[in-house]
């Protein structure tokens, strides 16, 4: 339960115009702070594959070439950090999950990102799909910084940003949930910013 | 709020008394929430200073220019004062003394925070964990828990280098520039000691030093990091 904390006015408090877009706890910032568990991983494009495996009759995988040959996309969206910074219209060049796991035939309610370094996330496989997660390779019309997540990473902008994995390279789908790095570590399974479901129990 | 403490012309320790509080581990962080008589909240995260013996809860905060929680902090809470705060959390930036060593720690200015949780947490267990620490801060004055560190340095417990990147006392014995992979190749646990490695830091820091540590030959999984951006608050 808050109380008032005598003296507090704010000083960041946000434009009305862009309040319906900044969702409870958060701030928006204009910089683009890195946060991650440890060192940042320097895979080359030549040994880069993002690969699809799990519940899949067969395991699809591309190099880099390959996934940039998929129809990709602009995408222009908002994303919240669980530490508590927004940042609003942010620029990505990516291909949809809708892209990636078209034709694919799954049971799968579940998915699990993996990536670069051993990070693990995990989401609903209905939150991948329908024009709400990336695969994204660009930010600001350049490639994606490795401090940022590149070469690749996930882009699931719905969802507080750890979901989205920095220098992923597997998706494995799933018949049950099974709890990411942050997840094991006392953070939300799920994570949505407008509930600001920030850590276990919220 | 029981006791505020300078540490440095820009960082304050705040002391906080928590009849309720569950008890944390070295490393974690609390959220700290403020709400305006409108109703309006900010909140943010602090590294908690305090080891888990100490008894009181401290949370030390660098007050940032452009900041909206720090420098309520540091300069109108007052004493008596009560605030909201949520935690411990965090569970993987964290060291407990069962873990055991060695320890090499890297501290970017205020990223110091952590460890000082954790040296005094060792000092609990009755040390014996061998520790290496590289702290870098702009000038001397920037040094937080200045005295502290120089106690524990002086009885050789704990082997402490510092690096200084913009003024230098003189005379200095220390390092005189931005850390590098030079420095930390110098200063660190070889490979074969298997140090278990923390990092914390600004952005820049942590990616230098991190990425020398794999270099170096250091398994990456050993390495833990916290950042902290410039838009902090």
């Amino acid at each position: 339960m808050s109380f008032i904390s005598r003296g507090f006015h704010g000083r960041r408090r946000v434009p009305d115009a862009d309040r319906s877009r900044i969702p409870p706890g958060q701030y928006a910032t204009s910089d683009f702070p890195v946060l991650s568990a440890g060192p940042t991983p320097r895979t080359s494009l030549g040994s880069w594959t993002f690969s699809v495996d799990g519940e899949v009759d067969e395991p699809l995988e591309w190099d880099w070439t390959g996934f940039q040959a998929l129809s990709s996309e602009l995408i222009t969206v908002d994303i919240h950090c669980v530490t508590k910074w927004s940042k609003l219209d942010t620029r990505w060049r990516g291909v949809s999950l809708d892209t990636v796991l078209e034709g694919v035939d799954t049971a799968a309610e579940y998915a699990v990102a993996s990536s670069d370094g051993g990070y693990t996330t995990n989401l609903p496989l209905d939150d991948l799909l329908g024009g709400k997660a990336w695969i994204a390779f660009e930010f600001d019309n350049a490639p994606l910084a490795p401090e940022h997540g590149g070469p690749a990473r996930l882009l699931v902008p719905h969802l507080y940003f750890w979901k989205s994995a920095k220098w992923v390279r597997r998706l494995t789908l799933r018949i049950d949930d099974e709890p990411g790095f942050w997840e094991t570590y006392g953070y939300h399974n799920y994570g949505d910013p407008w509930q600001e479901q920030r850590y276990a129990g919220d | 709020m029981v006791d505020l403490i300078d540490e440095s012309t820009h960082v304050r320790s705040v002391v906080l008394d928590l009849p309720d509080w569950p008890g944390h581990r070295a490393g974690q962080h609390v959220d700290v929430r403020l709400t305006a008589e409108d109703g309006y909240q900010a909140q943010r995260s602090y590294s908690l200073a305090s080891s888990p013996e100490d008894g009181q809860v401290v949370l030390t905060v660098e007050v940032l220019d452009d900041g909206e929680v720090s420098p309520y902090l540091a300069g109108e809470l007052q004493v008596g004062d009560q605030l909201e705060l949520r935690g411990p959390i965090g569970g993987y930036f964290v060291w407990t003394a069962d873990l055991g060593g060695p320890l090499q720690l890297f501290a970017g200015g205020s990223g110091v925070v952590p460890f000082r949780a954790m040296l005094r947490h060792r000092a609990a267990a009755n040390g014996g964990v061998p520790v290496r620490l590289l702290y870098s801060a702009r000038r001397l004055e920037d040094v937080i828990y200045r005295d502290e560190l120089g106690r524990l340095a002086a009885n050789g417990e704990t082997d402490i280098r510092f690096t200084l990147t913009r003024e230098w006392p003189d005379p200095w014995g220390g390092y005189r520039r931005r850390v590098d992979r030079e420095m930390v190749e110098q200063v660190a646990w070889s490979p074969e000691d298997r140090p278990l490695v923390y990092v914390c830091g600004p952005t820049g820091f942590v990616e230098t030093v991190a990425d020398a540590m794999v270099e170096l030959g250091h398994d990456q999984a050993a390495i833990r990091t916290e950042r902290f951006g410039p838009s902090g608050g």
